[in-house]
């Protein structure tokens, strides 16, 4: 143990292994959550730990942690076998667990001092470290604001800073991204990055496909099973020539979108902006995708292929692009054009402002994305929007209805889903509908066949008499999106729908909601996820309790192009909005501050 | 009326009301934890709430060893509430006995005892008693006054000298402890659950994020809460009918009333229970703060309710307050209904308030929901 | 910047990997205190730790001494008065005037019966329309009947006796002549005289109030962690099972025995109940009585991992016994045997009892020896059960 030790003792940027995982294999009771594989995982890289829910992730972290006993094979950490020597894995080893592990009721520096303690460090011969660690999470102005009251990427600095204490060799960070914005995204990338630089093994497991791509090295992971070990550009490169571009189409761009997710030769498809990207099935002609273009008058062009197509490909390809769900919708019919109206709406908690002056309107059948910084204000405005906070001054309309007197009818024209999907976990998922049937006014003949609708179209059979909370994430939100559309409102408020979820489930939900778009359908989204954002027609992005900037995703994408980056993402051009707005109160200040 | 029905039990009440009865009663475990231990305490606590002394250690301290302190202990010791008698020869001893809580009461007989009853004097005996167990020393010592006098009388060899007054006690002749406590306790169980599943419910949903989509439904304020009561009614009514049966068929006690008039009053008394649950639950914002909250406002009132002690034997000020708590005027129709064959005027006097504590709690209630909104 | 921070945490752990590894099984003081410091702010800052550790006992204690009392005074009764005669009415006066009942005057039982049913009085006395001639007579025969309200078996009994008492006191005033009792019984109430029941109860009040702070709160507290996910990340770290649970006892230990010091001063100073044993007897049943009340917590939640299913386990097995098997309100001797056999293992049961003394009877060693020894013995098997359930895993 003790020559092994010293051999990979030092942060050289060396390449040794860091982690050996030797067929390892985990049940929990019938579960095999994982089904016995091998690889290793080297020091000075960032490796990525991906794959769908329910693939085994969290349980290979928690192994590689020493929290969990594998059934089967060996897993060790610098040199450390994770039974045997489990006291040495921990201080060889840092962890952040999906929830970060603080505590909220204790301060920004009470978290940090506690857990340089239980890592072996006297707090007070440190404050260098401190400075530097809170320098490096620009944590610097927090250090004794409580953990509750931080957003969600500063509680991820937080929790990224505790995992950093006492400088482990092996950093894990379980889902580290979900629920939070691109801005506090890039940063962690920032940190971690140097962190692999100076010899660090650092693993990253995501749902987020372009982190994964950004990693050094990736283990991709299905089922328990590994599928793929390697550099994410081994298996994107598998994919040249077969990621194309659809533009032209924007008017049609759901409907062209469908109609090619139909044909055999196509795996996968997603919106863009105003175009369709898509990824042929391996060894496919581009025949098929090249008569649709045709068709719907599409310019038709290749584009370099990402490691989500490979990932898709590798889990065989996307679901379908119709949605049955849409298929039984209505189309909707209403009095006037706009859906969703709100004039100076605005909110404050004491002193606090949280919704400043919001004002837009959202049409007919129209996807309407709200976007921000964490605390940005986003669900504030929602929950006016939707009639669960009381707007300070200002108005919000729903389908022409004022919302805070709303009599039931009124309700009953939006439909909502929360972040988490909020079902109840006591009930089984036959009586969620049900209930949710009923809370809506449903009766009889009507309830029931509504219900065995949503029973067949989400294919929720097999799990009627089970609790939602053992239902994997993507049935998860299939029930949900269920629930909230059971008495077919014209009208659908989706609170971070897709958080933490996997590609496949993702694309499945937005065939749904494209379906539901174009059948006249008005959605309200808030989301921290990119690609989401391109599904929208338009987007309104808040920043500090203000609206910023409101246009479609390819003219924020258009402005904030630059000659460094000819091609922005929607990330990029999150960023860049965030960021001008920044300038922007910095300059007002010091006009300011020089008056 | 079947319009009026209608409207207020409507799709989305019935559908409120179902899951709520769900949640409590789908999961085999919570099912459990329901009914068992409540009907389990009721079996236990009737047993162990006792205010009757047995199994009672005397001392004896005799330094007359003559005629009439051997017949005196010698009563003592075959009297039924004593179980042994422990003979001392000093009052180090005794006092050592006392001190170490070894006995509860000492007799001591000075060494002219026997002489002095002989001589048409009166014989003393001390009686050390340990004032550290009040009650139980008061009941002791009033069991050894009636074998004493039992034992003076055959002393003065005259006929037992007839007590100056008659006793009779209604309702309960023999005075039966368990009468009285099986009816309260029944009462006292039906509270604490009525109030533990109630204090939960919205705190469960908020915590969960169910909250909020039920906000966003067509349901009103009035709905939800109309839905979180009717189904803890049902369960706190049967659970107390459990009792009831259980008191009145297993430990025995007389059922002398209405029934029909204790049902009414029993409805009322989990109504103003549940109402006081959602008003402590709908300021938690967590599952502990609602389980702390009931907790730290259910112990003080059964301490409260009359319970352990008469209302009337409290300070005026605790008296006023007690009547704010739906136990105390409970407590008085289910003993009076069980044992007093109460009468529908006494049974309305003591419901009426309960009316009013439910319809003031469960307005709250409702209120504090809809405040939350702002 | 980030380079810097390598090199300062390389020279932060200095050793090799192996020594710490060592190191790490040994027990360590400074991650004791970080992890006794987090949750002692953590205590401070949830204002329901401060309700159930300061307020509620406050307000337990206060009832105890006030609402509780197991001395009945003012029991409001009827006097019938059926004779005219004058000393029928001089009785009649006899009842009115004693302290303990609170008289309503009748003509016709008729009149106060209804009332016995209503539960407005709880007995009433009838002096009979013959009360004169039973008086002369020379047979012994009852000269006045007592009814009582038999639903209240205690109010009931008190009623019967101290009518009696009443009755005999105003008999014996009449008549000097009467015989001398053959023998006269003299109780003596130590360690309190007045017989106060509310210098018995407070004592056993401070039980209650530390088996709450110990096993309902130490048992949420744990659950909660599991809950939040932060035992996840704790666990994560090199700290041990046992500096965890100790970190996580400490905290309540102290806070108990601040709450214990706290209730004795109420007691004393307000509640005015002596302390006629040491502060150091006191101080020292109360910290071994923490033992099993916080092992009793910890077991719970180590056995459920859930608030909810915490709570109710910490009220029905810990909180309710302590209240009704203790011996504080029901003579333990006097309940049937197989309740007898399970108030063994419940610890609240030792501590009343040497409560009662030390602040009664004082340092009475014979009581607290044994008592200890009990208290010491089902903390012990507490903690065993508790570290075997808890493990440095995940694992359920």
């Amino acid at each position: 143990m003790s020559a092994h030790a010293t051999t990979v003792s030092g942060h050289r940027r060396d390449q040794g292994v860091a982690v050996v995982i030797d067929n390892v294999a985990k049940h929990f009771g019938e579960v095999k959550a994982l089904r016995g594989f091998s690889a290793d995982i080297r020091y000075g890289r960032l490796t990525g730990l991906v794959g769908p829910d329910g693939a085994g992730k969290t349980t290979l972290m928690r192994i590689m942690t020493g929290l969990l006993v594998p059934n089967g094979g060996r897993v060790s950490l610098a040199g450390f076998d994770v039974v045997a020597d489990n006291d040495a894995i921990h201080i060889a080893s840092g962890y952040m667990p999906q929830r970060f592990g603080l505590y909220e009721d204790l301060s920004v520096m009470e978290n940090m001092r506690l857990y340089a303690q239980l890592r072996g460090m006297d707090a007070d011969q440190h404050a260098d470290i401190f400075a530097s660690l809170l320098d490096f999470t620009r944590l610097g102005p927090f250090t004794t604001r409580l953990a509750g009251k931080l957003s969600g990427g500063m509680k991820q600095k937080l929790g990224l800073a505790c995992a950093l204490m006492a400088k482990p060799r092996v950093l894990l960070l379980d889902e580290p991204s979900v629920g939070v914005d691109p801005v506090s995204r890039q940063d962690l990338w920032r940190m971690v990055q140097a962190l692999t630089d100076d010899g660090m093994a650092v693993v990253w497991s995501t749902a987020y496909l372009d982190e994964a791509e950004r990693c050094e090295s990736v283990l991709l992971l299905n089922e328990g099973k590994l599928e793929f070990d390697g550099a994410p550009q081994e298996l994107t490169d598998r994919l040249k020539q077969r990621s194309f571009r659809l533009t032209g189409v924007s008017d049609e761009r759901r409907a062209v979108l469908s109609q090619a997710l139909e044909l055999p030769t196509v795996g996968d498809g997603v919106i863009q902006g105003d175009a369709v990207r898509v990824v042929l099935r391996e060894d496919a002609g581009r025949e098929e995708i090249d008569a649709l273009a045709g068709e719907v008058g599409a310019q038709l062009e290749p584009v370099q292929p990402r490691f989500e197509d490979a990932f898709i490909d590798l889990l065989g390809g996307g679901p379908g692009g119709t949605s049955a769900l849409a298929e039984r919708m209505h189309v909707v019919e209403l009095d006037s054009d706009i859906a969703v109206s709100c004039q100076d709406l605005s909110k404050h908690f004491g002193d606090f402002i949280a919704t400043d002056a919001v004002s837009f309107e959202v049409h007919k059948g129209e996807i309407f994305g709200l976007l921000g910084p964490n605390g940005a204000g986003k669900s504030t405005t929602f929950k006016m929007l939707c009639g669960l906070l009381k707007p300070t001054e200002g108005e919000a309309h729903v389908v022409g209805l004022d919302l805070r007197n709303a009599t039931g009818a009124a309700k009953s024209q939006l439909g909502y889903m929360a972040q988490k999907f909020s079902l109840y976990g006591l009930l089984s998922v036959r009586q969620n509908l049900e209930f949710s049937a009923g809370v809506y006014g449903l009766e009889g003949a009507a309830k029931r066949q509504r219900i065995g609708e949503m029973i067949e179209t989400f294919d929720l059979k097999q799990y009627l008499s089970t609790s939602p909370d053992s239902l994997p994430l993507g049935y998860k939100q299939r029930l949900a999106l269920a629930c909230a559309l059971m008495h077919r409102p014209p009208v659908l408020f989706l609170d971070e729908p897709t958080s933490g979820v996997d590609p496949i489930t993702r694309r499945e939900f937005w065939t749904h909601i494209n379906g539901l778009a174009r059948k006249g359908v008005t959605v309200m989204v808030t989301t921290h996820f990119m690609d989401e954002a391109e599904y929208c027609d338009r987007v309104a992005m808040m920043y500090r309790a203000r609206l910023i900037a409101l246009d479609t995703p390819d003219a924020l994408k258009r402005a904030s192009r630059s000659d460094d980056n000819p091609d922005p993402t929607m990330e990029d051009a999150f960023i860049h909005l965030v960021e001008s707005a920044e300038l922007d109160d910095a300059a007002d200040a010091t006009a300011k501050a020089a008056a | 009326m079947r319009r009026l029905f209608n409207t207020f039990f409507n799709a989305r009440l019935r559908a409120q009301m179902v899951k709520e009865l769900l949640s409590i009663l789908r999961d085999p475990r919570s099912r459990m934890v329901v009914f068992v231990p409540p009907l389990m305490q009721l079996l236990v606590f009737t047993f162990a709430t006792t205010l009757e002394v047995r199994n009672a250690h005397i001392a004896v301290l005799d330094r007359d060893a003559g005629h009439w302190s051997h017949e005196l202990v010698a009563r003592v010791a075959a009297a039924d509430f004593v179980s042994q008698v422990h003979t001392v020869h000093s009052r180090d001893e005794l006092r050592e006995l006392i001190d170490g809580r070894k006995v509860i009461a000492g007799l001591n007989m000075d060494a002219n005892f026997s002489r002095d009853i002989a001589a048409g004097d009166t014989g003393t005996v001390q009686v050390i008693v340990d004032g550290r167990r009040s009650n139980a020393g008061q009941i002791t010592v009033g069991y050894l006054n009636a074998i004493a006098a039992e034992v003076g009388s055959a002393a003065r060899k005259e006929p037992q000298r007839a007590s100056p007054i008659v006793v009779r006690h209604w309702f309960n002749p023999n005075l039966i402890y368990r009468w009285f406590v099986v009816p309260a306790l029944s009462g006292i169980l039906v509270f604490f659950s009525a109030l533990m599943i109630t204090s939960l419910s919205i705190a469960r949903e908020r915590e969960l994020g169910t909250f909020d989509q039920l906000l966003v439904s067509p349901t009103s304020t009035l709905e939800i809460i109309v839905a979180k009561t009717a189904p803890a009614l049902a369960i706190g009514a049967v659970l107390g009918l459990m009792m009831i049966a259980a008191a009145a068929f297993l430990f025995g006690v007389p059922f002398t009333g209405s029934f029909w008039l204790l049902l009414p009053s029993l409805l009322l008394f989990i109504l103003s229970v549940v109402g006081i649950g959602l008003m402590i639950s709908s300021v938690s914002a967590t599952q502990q703060q609602a389980i702390l909250g009931s907790f730290a406002i259910g112990v003080p009132a059964v301490l409260m309710s009359g319970f352990a002690t008469p209302v009337e034997n409290m300070p005026v000020v605790l008296q006023w307050m007690a009547q704010a708590i739906p136990l105390k005027h409970f407590l008085v129709t289910v003993e009076g209904t069980f044992l007093k064959a109460m009468p529908a005027s006494d049974i309305i006097a003591n419901t009426w308030p309960l009316a009013v504590i439910a319809l003031i709690t469960l307005t709250l209630a409702t209120l504090l929901v809809r405040g939350r909104l702002q | 910047m980030s380079h810097e921070i390598i090199e300062v945490h390389t020279g932060a752990a200095p050793g090799g990997q192996t020594n710490q590894a060592r190191a790490s099984r040994r027990f360590d003081r400074r991650r004791l205190l970080a992890l006794v410091r987090k949750e002692s702010l953590q205590a401070i800052r949830d204002p329901s730790t401060i309700l159930i550790a300061f307020v509620l006992p406050v307000v337990l204690l206060f009832l105890f001494a006030y609402a509780v009392s197991l001395d009945v005074r003012e029991v409001r009764i009827g006097v019938v008065l059926e004779s005219d005669g004058a000393a029928a009415q001089s009785l009649a006066a006899a009842f009115a005037g004693t302290r303990y009942l609170k008289v309503t005057p009748a003509r016709d039982r008729r009149e106060v019966a209804e009332q016995v049913v209503s539960g407005t009085l709880r007995g009433f006395v009838v002096i009979p329309q013959d009360f004169e001639r039973r008086l002369a007579s020379q047979l012994p025969q009852p000269l006045v009947q007592v009814i009582t309200d038999g639903s209240q078996p205690n109010t009931a009994n008190f009623v019967a006796n101290y009518a009696q008492g009443v009755v005999q006191t105003w008999a014996a005033g009449r008549s000097v002549s009467a015989p001398a009792a053959a023998i006269q019984l003299e109780p003596r109430y130590w360690f309190n005289a007045e017989l106060e029941s509310r210098r018995a109860l407070v004592p056993g009040a401070i039980a209650i109030v530390m088996t709450i702070i110990g096993t309902m709160l130490t048992a949420l507290v744990v659950a909660r962690e599991w809950e939040r996910g932060t035992m996840e990340a704790v666990l994560s770290t090199p700290a041990s099972v046992i500096e965890i649970l100790i970190g996580k006892l400490l905290p309540y230990f102290a806070l108990g025995m601040i709450a214990t010091l706290a209730s004795a001063a109420l007691a004393v100073f307000v509640f005015d109940v002596p302390l006629r044993g040491s502060l150091l007897a006191l101080l020292t049943l109360s910290a071994v009585f923490l033992i099993p009340a916080l092992g009793q917590g910890l077991l719970i939640s180590a056995i459920t991992r859930n608030q909810f299913l915490a709570s109710q386990l910490a009220l029905f097995s810990g909180f309710l016994p302590s209240f009704l098997l203790s011996g504080f309100l029901f003579e333990i001797d006097a309940m049937p045997l197989p309740i007898q056999a399970i108030t063994y293992l419940i610890p609240a049961r030792y501590f009343v009892s040497s409560l009662q003394t030390v602040f009664l009877a004082g340092d009475v060693w014979s009581v607290f020896i044994p008592n200890l020894a009990a208290m010491a013995a089902i903390g012990v098997l507490f903690f065993v059960i508790a570290k075997r359930k808890t493990r440095k895993n995940l694992e359920a």
